[in-house]
């Protein structure tokens, strides 16, 4: 019993253990995901995160020791991020034929996100620099968290609206767009990407590769605009 | 395979160079992927060579979001009382702002003649 708990502690403090796990913990999610038929409930982020959140519950371990081990599937979010240009490149013409669609999608869902957030948790009583900090949610972290102290929010608590932003839109789109009967999946992965970032991306790129290259041009180009929109909004009100 | 993620790491490293030397609010991997966009416009044959690596990239992009994910659950309790507001905030602001670009791109999409795409799917 000694040897194991021995054993255990050397392993626990290993990053090998817990990159492992997470691999695991995102294939058993995938194999989830297709048992459930792809229901958008069963999103692999959100069932993963679940998973491993759990292990990490039982087990007694914190985030920064399991960070060591999964940091290396975290940095690999940069050089995913610079792929994009692929399906950018493969879908150009189609891209250059939507300039003024995409121009008048990402003013309005941009200053809509926004402007929303913004609106509700005042509206339900939330206020300071918790309000403040809803504000670039829309964005893809890094840009999200600049604009978030700037604007006298809290970076750390935007950091986790950001994350929930991307699963919730990665969880609703699909049902609510394929409730509404739009099938131009242009617009479909453009507003996706605007609004859901990086994880309203990787649910696009599952779903349809167009919805996903034109997820990822709506991501990049959000993250532009919300860091010129968020500090001008908030100046105002 | 190797190559091609040795572009990725050049394009990034380029692009975070330029953010940080002109101190932009754009993120490095953002100007890394219009910088790699721009090569593949002047030599699509490199496009071809990177497909294979970069789709598989993609098609696990889901994955790479996980440890973040992970994050939140141990930052939950710092909503606080405000938990439930946020919560709806979040869900509102998401649907509506994913309502407000179909519709936007849509209308426009009508409007300039690009609608009517045939469907892929």
């Amino acid at each position: 019993m000694d040897e194991a708990v021995a054993l255990w502690s050397y392993l626990a403090r290993d990053p090998l253990l817990w990159l492992t796990v997470t691999l695991l913990a995102y294939i058993a999610a995938e194999r989830l995901s297709e048992m459930a038929g792809r229901h958008p409930l069963a999103n692999p982020v959100l069932l993963a995160v679940i998973l491993l959140s759990a292990v990490l519950t039982v087990t007694s371990t914190p985030y920064g020791t399991y960070f060591e081990g999964a940091q290396f599937v975290h940095f690999m979010l940069g050089p995913a991020t610079v792929a994009l240009a692929l399906p950018l490149h493969d879908n150009f013409g189609r891209v250059r034929r939507t300039l003024l669609p995409m121009a008048g999608a990402l003013l309005a869902g941009s200053l809509t996100a926004i402007l929303s957030a913004l609106g509700i948790a005042w509206a339900l009583g939330v206020r300071g620099d918790t309000l403040l900090s809803l504000a670039p949610k829309s964005a893809t972290a890094p840009v999200a968290l600049g604009v978030s102290e700037a604007i006298g929010g809290v970076p750390s608590l935007t950091a986790v609206l950001v994350i929930l932003t991307g699963i919730t839109g990665a969880v609703v789109a699909t049902p609510m767009l394929n409730a509404l009967g739009i099938r131009d999946w242009r617009a479909r992965g453009f507003a996706v990407g605007l609004a859901a970032h990086g994880i309203g991306t990787a649910h696009a790129f599952r779903v349809n590769s167009t919805a996903g290259a034109f997820s990822g041009i709506g991501m990049g180009l959000n993250a532009v605009l919300t860091a010129i929109l968020a500090p001008l909004v908030v100046a105002l009100i | 395979m190797i190559r091609t993620l040795a572009v990725l790491l050049v394009f990034q490293l380029a692009g975070e160079t330029v953010a940080r030397a002109a101190a932009l609010s754009i993120p490095g991997p953002v100007l890394g992927l219009a910088g790699l966009f721009v090569l593949f416009m002047i030599r699509p044959d490199i496009a071809d060579r990177m497909r294979e690596t970069c789709s598989g990239l993609l098609a696990h992009l889901s994955l790479l979001f996980v440890p973040a994910g992970v994050g939140v659950t141990a930052h939950l309790s710092t909503f606080g009382a405000d938990g439930p507001a946020l919560a709806a905030a979040l869900i509102g602001s998401t649907v509506l702002a994913i309502l407000a670009g179909v519709g936007a791109f849509l209308a426009l999409a009508r409007l300039t003649g690009a609608a009517e795409e045939p469907d892929d799917g």
